[in-house]
C-alpha cells in the first residue's frame, strides 16, 4: 500500500509541477531506506481525488457562451462549500471550446469561460489568491466526437486541485 | 540547425557573367534585340483559366552530376508550374526533338506539332570551383521568340532551390506577376488522438509541434519536438524567425523562434496569456491579444524597445489582429457587436469601424500582401468557409467551404491562399484528420498540401531573399 500511495503521488508530482511538498502525513519515504526524494504530500491526491468524485469538477457552457447557468452554479455551490472547508487547497480552472469555432478566438472563450467561474467562486466568498486559471480554448477535447453531444462536453470550466497552500 | 543556403547564392540577370553574355548575344543574333515582348501571357484574376501547354525539357549537362541535377530541376519546375493550375507542362514521352539535340536553336515546329506553346530549355555544368551553373530560356513556340533566358551558381545541393526560381522567373515572365514558389511554409504538424504517437502527453493530447518545409512539401523537419502544446505560427517578413504560441510549463505566452539558431524566446513579461501574434510587415513589432481577467485586447510591442502600447480597450473578445502592408491600420476579431465579426482599426487603435456584415461570424482576418484584399475564415449554419473581401467589407467572394476550415494565409503575390481542413471526428477517436489545402484567389485549383503527418495553422514565408 505504502509504495502504491508513493506512485500515485509521484504521477502526481509529475502532472501537476506546481504541487509543493507539505509536512502531512504519508510525505516522502522516511524508513523506506532508498534514496528517494521527498514527495508532495498524499494529502492533496486524496483531496484531489475527493474533488472530482464527491463534488464534481467541472461545469458545461452552452454554444459561444460564458456565463454559468442556474444549474451549473449548483455544481460552484458545492465547489465552493468544500473549498472552504479545505482553506489551504489552492485550484487552477480550466477553460475549454469545442471545436466549432476559430482557435484564436476559442482561446479567448476558453479564457472567457475559466473567468466566469473564478468570479462566481470569488463571489460565494473564495479567495481570489486561491485561484489560477488557463485557457485551452479547444486544444484539450474531453469527449471525442463530431456532434453536440461530444461538443457540449467539451465546452467547459474545469476546477483542477493543484495543491494545498503553503 | 540552419536550412537556409550555407554558400551565397548569385543570380545573374545575364549582363554581369561573360558567359551568359555571349548566349544572349547569340540568341540575339537570331533576329531579335533583347527580349521579345511575349505573345503569350496568362491572366490570372480570371476564374479557371485553360492551363497554358508548356514543355519543360530536362537541362543538358555533360557530366553525370550535372545531367542528374537538369533532370531534377525540370522535373521541379514541371511540378511547380502543374500545381499552380495555370500551366499544363506536357508528357515529356511526346517530346520530338530530345533534349541533347537542345543545344542549339530547338526546332520550333517539333513543339508546335505536339501543342507545346511555351518550351522550357536548359543547361547545368558543375564548373570548376565546383559550383552548379544553371540557365534556363523559356521560348514562346509559335513566335519562336525567347522570352526570358537566365544563368544561376549554386552548390549543387541547393538545385533545389534554382528550381524554384526558375519557376518563378517563368510564373512572373508569362503572368506578369511575382511567383511564390521559392518560399516555405511553417505550420503545426498533429496526430489525431487515436493514432499511435510519440510525444504526446495530458497538456498536448496531439502531440502539436511546429514544422517548416519548403512550399511543394520538400525539406521538411520539425523544429519542436512535440513536448510542449504550440499553435498558430507566423512568419516575419525578414525570414529568420517564427512568431508562435507555446504552452511551454503550462503558461501560454506569445515567443518567437529563430530558424537558424533554433533559439526560442518568450516575448515580453505579460501578466495573462498572449496569444494570437503576427510580425509588422517591417518586422520591426509584434501585434497580438492579451488575456487578464477574461479580456482579451489587443497589443503591439516594438521588437527593440520592448515598449507594449494597447490598442483596443473593449470588454469584447478582441483577437487575430492583422496589419495592412503599408502598416497604417489593424484588422482584427471582435465580438463587440455581439458576434464575432471583423473590425479595421488605425494603426494607433482609433477610428474602428465594422467591414464584415454577411449572414454568420467572422474570424482570423489577413491582409493580403498586396492590400487589395482581406482573407478571413467565416462561420455559417454550422459550415466553414473561407472568403476573401475588400479593407472596406465589400465584394466578399467564399472561395472554399466545409466541415471545419480556418486559417487562411497568403501566397506573397497575394494570388493564392493555403489553409487547413479538418474533418470530422468519430466517437472513437478515428477520423478528424487535418491537412493543408492550397487554393487559387479564383477559388479555383484547390490541391492538398502534403505533410508526413496531419497539419494545421499553415503561414507561407515572403519570397526567400
Amino acid at each position: 500500500m505504502r509504495f502504491k500511495v508513493l506512485g500515485m503521488v509521484a504521477a502526481l508530482a509529475l502532472a501537476v509541477s506546481a504541487c509543493e511538498s507539505t509536512s502531512g502525513s504519508g510525505a516522502g519515504a522516511s524508513g523506506s531506506g532508498q534514496s528517494i526524494t521527498p514527495l508532495p504530500a498524499a494529502a492533496p491526491l486524496a483531496l484531489k481525488d475527493q474533488f472530482v468524485v464527491d463534488v464534481g469538477d467541472r461545469v458545461f457552457f452552452a454554444f459561444d457562451r460564458f456565463d454559468v447557468e442556474q444549474d451549473q452554479k449548483k455544481v460552484l455551490d458545492v465547489q465552493a462549500a468544500w473549498l472552504k472547508k479545505y482553506s489551504s487547497v489552492t485550484v487552477t480552472i480550466e477553460g475549454h471550446a469545442d471545436e466549432r469555432g476559430t482557435r484564436e478566438y476559442n482561446l479567448a472563450l476558453g479564457e472567457r469561460r475559466a473567468n466566469a467561474v473564478k468570479e462566481y467562486l470569488i463571489y460565494l466568498g473564495i479567495d481570489a489568491k486561491r485561484i489560477k486559471t488557463v485557457s485551452y480554448g479547444e486544444e484539450r477535447p474531453v469527449a471525442l466526437g463530431s456532434d453536440e453531444t461530444a461538443w457540449s462536453q467539451n465546452r467547459r470550466g474545469v476546477t483542477v486541485v493543484t495543491g494545498p497552500g503553503s | 540547425m540552419t536550412i537556409r543556403p550555407m554558400i551565397a547564392f548569385k543570380k545573374s540577370t545575364g549582363l554581369l557573367v561573360a558567359p551568359l553574355v555571349a548566349l544572349l548575344a547569340f540568341a540575339a543574333a537570331l533576329g531579335d534585340a533583347g527580349p521579345a515582348r511575349a505573345e503569350i501571357t496568362i491572366d490570372i484574376t480570371r476564374g479557371n483559366v485553360e492551363p497554358l501547354p508548356i514543355a519543360v525539357t530536362d537541362f543538358v549537362g555533360k557530366s553525370g552530376a550535372a545531367a542528374r541535377a537538369g533532370r531534377d530541376i525540370a522535373g521541379v519546375i514541371a511540378a511547380n508550374l502543374e500545381r499552380s493550375g495555370l500551366f499544363k507542362p506536357i508528357d515529356r514521352k511526346a517530346f520530338i526533338q530530345s533534349s541533347g539535340a537542345l543545344n542549339a536553336l530547338p526546332r520550333f515546329g517539333d513543339w508546335r506539332v505536339i501543342n507545346a506553346q511555351a518550351l522550357v530549355q536548359g543547361r547545368t555544368e558543375v564548373v570548376s570551383d565546383g559550383r552548379l551553373r544553371v540557365e534556363f530560356r523559356l521560348w514562346d513556340v509559335f513566335s519562336e521568340q525567347q522570352m526570358i533566358g537566365l544563368a544561376y551558381f549554386t552548390v549543387p545541393d541547393n538545385w533545389r532551390r534554382v528550381a524554384h526560381i526558375i519557376s518563378d522567373a517563368i510564373y512572373k515572365r508569362v503572368t506578369g506577376e511575382e511567383g511564390y514558389f521559392d518560399t516555405r511554409i511553417v505550420y503545426v504538424a498533429e496526430q489525431p488522438k487515436s493514432a499511435k504517437g510519440v510525444g504526446r502527453n495530458r497538456l498536448n493530447p496531439f502531440g502539436k509541434r511546429l514544422a517548416i518545409m519548403d512550399q511543394d512539401g520538400e525539406n521538411h523537419r520539425f523544429l519542436t519536438d512535440g513536448t510542449t502544446l504550440v499553435l498558430t505560427p507566423r512568419f516575419s517578413p525578414t525570414l529568420q524567425e517564427i512568431t508562435y504560441m507555446s504552452y511551454f510549463r503550462n503558461n501560454p505566452r506569445v515567443y518567437i523562434f529563430n530558424i537558424d539558431t533554433g533559439r526560442q524566446e518568450v516575448l515580453g513579461d505579460f501578466p495573462g496569456m498572449t496569444f494570437a501574434p503576427r510580425f509588422s510587415p517591417d518586422g520591426k513589432k509584434i501585434i497580438m491579444s492579451m488575456a487578464k481577467d477574461g479580456n482579451s485586447e489587443i497589443y503591439v510591442m516594438d521588437l527593440r524597445t520592448r515598449v507594449v502600447r494597447q490598442l483596443t480597450f473593449h470588454s469584447a473578445i478582441d483577437t487575430s489582429p492583422s496589419f495592412s502592408p503599408d502598416a497604417d491600420h489593424i484588422v482584427f476579431n471582435s465580438d463587440r457587436g455581439g458576434s464575432q465579426q471583423l473590425y479595421v482599426m488605425d494603426d494607433r487603435g482609433k477610428n474602428v469601424r465594422r467591414i464584415s456584415f454577411g449572414n454568420g461570424r467572422y474570424a482570423t482576418p489577413v491582409w493580403s500582401p498586396r492590400g487589395d484584399l482581406i482573407a478571413f475564415t467565416k462561420l455559417s449554419g454550422g459550415r466553414f468557409f473561407i472568403g476573401v473581401m475588400k479593407p472596406d467589407g465589400s465584394g466578399e467572394r467564399l472561395l472554399a467551404e466545409d466541415f471545419k476550415i480556418e486559417g487562411p494565409t497568403w501566397a506573397p503575390n497575394g494570388r493564392v491562399l493555403i489553409f487547413y481542413r479538418k474533418g470530422q471526428t468519430n466517437r472513437d477517436g478515428s477520423g478528424g484528420q487535418s491537412k493543408l489545402w492550397s487554393i487559387d484567389l479564383t477559388g479555383h485549383n484547390e490541391r492538398e498540401i502534403p505533410t508526413p503527418m496531419d497539419a494545421s495553422d499553415p503561414a507561407w514565408s515572403p519570397l526567400i531573399p
